[in-house]
C-alpha cells in the first residue's frame, strides 16, 4: 500500500462523508423537503474516492446524474452542495442547477450531468485543453453501465485514443441502468470494447478502495506521462433506488441487505487498515463523528438559507449579450 | 365511460392499438423494465409508469426495452417504420432529442419527400416535456417548436386525458412520423374518457371556451391554465374563447384566424422558450393575415429566454401561470397597455 497515514485518513473521511451525505439526503427527501430528481451514490464511494485520490485541483472530472460522490471526492464544499440540492441561493450553482447539475469549476468538477453519456466527450475536451496548454492536468470521465452503451461514450473513447488524450474513462458498473440489468444491456465485455479502441483497460473490484486506487494511480501516471487514455471497469453496487422514489422491485428482496453486509466499501476499508495495523478503530470512529457533525450543519444551514431572488432568474444566461 | 388519468388514457390507447394491429410495437428505455434483473419483470413501465402492464399483455417481442442508446433505437424505430412495423418509440424526456435528433429530422422526417413520395414512415415518438417538476434545465424543456420547424414531422400536444387517447390513436394510425408530447404535470389529471378506441383529427383545433371578447390560444398543459383564466375572467365580465390547436404541425391557423377576426384580440400562451416558438409563429401569421381585425396588440404569455431553473422559487416565476394569462387578457382589453 502506497498511502501514508494522512492519506488513509483522508480517504476514509471522504468515503464517510459521501455515505453520510447520501443517507441523510435519502432521509430528508422522504420528508418532502427536497425538490426534483435525486440519484444517490451510496455504495459506490470507493470509486469516486479511489479515482480522485491522486488528482489535484487542476485535474478535471466529468460526472453523471449520480454525482454527489464525485463532487465530494473532488473537494466540493458540502454546505454548498446541500444548499444546491435544496434550491437555495447559497448553493454551489445558486440554486439554478440542483442535484443533477452540481458543478464547481474551481475544483475541477465539470458538473453532474442530466444527460446519460453527456460527460465523456466533455472530459476529452478538458484533456485536450490540458494537452494543448501543457498544464500537465488529466481528465476523468465517470459513466455508468448504461452510459457505456451511448454513442457518445464510444466516440469519446476513439477520439481519446487517436488524439492520445490524458483522459481516464471510469465505468461505474453498478449492475443497473434504471431497472435494467447491465448483464442484459451491455453486449460483450466493456474491457474488450476499450481495448478495441486501443486503450489499456482493466477490470477492478469497485468495492475495494485499494484496488480502485491502485488502478487509478497507474492510469493517472500514464496520462501525465503523455501516454494517452486508460479505461477502468469497476464492478460495484448502489444501495438506494435509481432515483429517490424508486421501489426497486426489480432487485432481489435481500440484495441490498446482502451487499451492505458483505461488500460495503467502508467496512472493507476498515477491515483492511485494521488488519494491516495502519489505522486504529478509534481514529476511524472519530472521523465518523466529525463527518456526522458536518452533515448536520450542512442540512441545518441549507434549510435556513434564503431562496434565490426573482432577479436571479434572468442572470447567467450569457457572459454578455 | 369512466374517469381516467392522462397516464391511463395513454396506456389504454397503446394497449388498444397493439391489440388491433400486430405491427404496432413499443420500444424505449425501461418501457417494461427489469430486463436481466433478479426481481420483478415489468418493474417500471417507464420512469412515471405510463407503459406499465403492456409487456405482460403483449410480451417482450412487442414491448422492447432498449439499452440507453437513443440514437440507435430511435433510428431503428424509423427504419422499422419504413419497412413494415408501426413503432411507438419512447424518448422519455424530450430533452434527450439532443442525442438522437439526426435520426428524427434528417432521416425519418425526410424519407417521403427525398424519396419522391415513395416512403411511408408510420413512426410515433412519445416524449415527456414541460416544467413544474423541479427537474431543472435538462429535464424540463418543451422543444416542440424545434420539431414543428421540420417539414415532414407531425407534432401533437394533447391537453387532457380525453385528448391524449384520441390523438395518440390517430398518431399510431397515421402514416407520417408523429412526435407526441406528454406534459409530465398532466399524468395525474383525470376526466371522462371513453372505453372504446376513437381518434381525434390532426390539424383541427378544439375550442374549450367560447366568448366574444378575447381569443386565447394555448398548447398542452397551458390549455388547462387558459381555461382557468377564462373562467376567472368570466366573473369580471370578460368573455374568452380558448383554442387548443391540438397539433402544431399541421396547425389549424384558419380556426385561429376566424376567432381572432370575431374578437379582435389575441393572447397566445406557450410554455416553450420564447424565441421562435408557437406564440411568435401564430402572432406572425395573425399579424400578416388579420392585422386589420386586431383591436389591440397581440400579447404572448411565455417564459423568459433562460434555461429552466431548478429552484422552486425560480421555476414558479419562470413558468406561465393563470395570473399571467389573466393579466395579459386584461391588457388586451385595455387596448394593449400593460396591466399594472
Ligand atoms: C440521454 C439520456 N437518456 C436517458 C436518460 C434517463 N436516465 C437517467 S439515468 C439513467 C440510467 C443510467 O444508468 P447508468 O449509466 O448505469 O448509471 P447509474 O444510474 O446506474 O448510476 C437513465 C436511463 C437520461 N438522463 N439521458
Ligand atoms: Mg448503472
Amino acid at each position: 500500500m502506497q498511502l501514508n497515514r494522512d492519506e488513509l485518513l483522508r480517504a476514509y473521511r471522504d468515503m464517510c462523508l459521501i455515505r453520510q451525505f447520501e443517507e441523510r439526503v435519502h432521509a430528508e427527501f422522504a420528508t418532502g423537503d427536497i425538490p426534483g430528481f435525486v440519484h444517490l451514490y451510496a455504495g459506490e464511494e470507493a470509486s469516486a474516492v479511489g479515482v480522485c485520490m491522486d488528482l489535484t485541483e487542476r485535474d478535471t472530472i466529468a460526472s453523471t446524474h449520480r454525482g454527489h460522490g464525485h463532487c465530494i471526492a473532488k473537494g466540493c464544499d458540502v454546505d454548498g452542495m446541500m444548499a444546491e440540492i435544496y434550491g437555495r441561493k447559497s448553493g454551489l450553482c445558486g440554486g439554478k442547477g440542483g442535484s443533477m447539475h452540481i458543478a464547481d469549476l474551481d475544483r475541477g468538477m465539470l458538473g453532474a450531468n442530466g444527460i446519460v453519456g453527456g460527460g465523456a466527450p466533455l472530459a476529452c475536451g478538458a484533456a485536450l485543453s490540458a494537452k494543448t496548454l501543457k498544464t500537465g492536468a488529466v481528465a476523468v470521465a465517470f459513466g455508468g453501465d448504461g452510459a457505456s452503451n451511448q454513442g457518445t461514450t464510444a466516440e469519446a473513447m476513439n477520439l481519446a485514443s487517436v488524439w492520445r488524450l490524458p483522459v481516464i474513462f471510469v465505468l461505474e458498473d453498478n449492475g443497473y441502468a434504471e431497472s435494467t440489468a447491465s448483464a442484459w444491456s451491455v453486449g460483450g465485455d466493456p474491457v474488450k470494447r476499450a481495448e478495441g479502441f486501443g486503450i489499456p483497460a482493466t477490470r477492478v473490484d469497485g468495492h475495494d478502495f485499494f484496488a480502485v486506487h491502485e488502478a487509478a494511480r497507474e492510469a493517472v501516471a500514464r496520462a501525465r506521462a503523455g501516454e494517452g487514455p486508460s479505461f477502468l471497469h469497476l464492478k460495484l453496487a448502489r444501495y438506494f433506488g435509481h432515483f429517490e422514489g424508486d421501489g426497486m422491485t426489480y432487485r432481489a428482496p435481500d440484495e441490498v441487505a446482502r451487499l451492505r453486509a458483505e461488500k460495503d466499501c467502508l467496512k472493507l476499508f476498515r477491515r483492511k487498515v485494521s488488519e494491516a495495523g495502519l489505522l486504529e478503530g478509534a481514529a476511524l470512529d472519530a472521523i465518523e463523528g466529525e463527518v456526522a457533525t458536518l452533515i448536520e450543519g450542512a442540512v441545518r444551514r441549507a434549510k435556513a438559507d434564503a431562496m434565490p431572488e426573482p432577479a436571479d432568474l434572468l442572470t447567467d444566461v450569457y457572459v454578455s449579450y | 365511460m369512466a374517469k381516467k388519468s392522462f397516464r391511463q388514457a395513454v396506456n389504454e390507447a397503446l394497449s388498444q392499438e397493439m391489440a388491433r394491429d400486430p405491427r404496432v410495437i413499443v420500444m424505449g428505455e425501461d418501457v417494461a423494465g427489469g430486463l436481466g434483473a433478479p426481481g420483478e419483470d415489468d418493474a417500471w413501465g417507464g420512469p412515471l409508469g405510463v407503459t406499465k402492464g403492456l409487456m405482460k399483455q403483449f410480451g417482450r417481442e412487442r414491448v422492447l426495452d432498449t439499452p440507453i442508446t437513443e440514437s440507435g433505437f430511435i433510428g431503428a424505430a424509423a427504419g422499422a417504420a419504413l419497412t413494415g412495423l408501426r413503432p411507438v418509440a419512447d424518448l422519455m424526456f424530450v430533452d434527450f432529442m439532443g442525442v438522437c435528433f439526426d435520426q428524427i429530422f434528417n432521416q425519418a422526417a425526410k424519407f417521403k419527400y427525398m424519396f419522391g413520395g415513395k416512403a411511408r414512415t408510420p413512426l410515433v415518438i412519445r416524449t415527456m416535456y414541460g416544467g413544474g417538476f423541479r427537474a431543472a434545465s435538462q429535464h424540463s424543456q418543451c422543444l416542440y417548436p424545434l420539431f414543428t420547424h421540420i417539414p415532414g414531422l407531425k407534432v401533437a400536444i394533447p391537453s387532457s386525458p380525453y385528448e391524449a387517447k384520441g390523438l395518440l390513436i390517430q398518431a399510431i394510425r397515421d402514416d407520417d412520423p408523429v412526435i407526441f408530447f406528454e406534459h409530465k404535470m398532466l399524468y395525474d389529471i383525470e376526466e371522462e374518457v371513453p372505453d372504446e378506441p376513437y381518434t381525434l383529427p390532426f390539424g383541427e383545433a378544439n375550442l374549450t371556451r367560447e366568448g366574444d371578447d378575447v381569443t386565447i390560444v394555448a398548447f398542452g398543459r397551458m390549455v388547462m391554465l387558459a381555461n382557468e383564466a377564462a373562467d376567472r375572467l368570466a366573473g369580471e365580465g370578460i368573455a374568452c374563447t380558448v383554442i387548443d390547436p391540438r397539433t402544431t404541425s399541421p396547425l389549424d391557423i384558419e380556426t385561429i384566424l376566424e376567432e381572432v377576426r370575431a374578437t379582435g384580440r389575441l393572447v397566445v400562451v406557450d410554455e416553450a422558450h420564447p424565441r421562435c416558438n408557437m406564440a411568435t409563429d401564430i402572432s406572425a401569421q395573425i399579424a400578416e393575415r388579420a392585422f386589420e381585425a386586431l383591436r389591440a396588440p397581440i400579447r404572448m404569455v411565455v417564459p423568459p429566454h433562460t434555461p429552466v431553473p431548478f429552484s422552486p422559487a425560480l421555476e414558479d416565476i419562470y413558468l406561465p401561470s393563470v395570473a399571467k394569462i389573466v393579466d395579459a387578457v386584461r391588457a388586451v382589453m385595455a387596448g394593449g397597455r400593460k396591466a399594472a
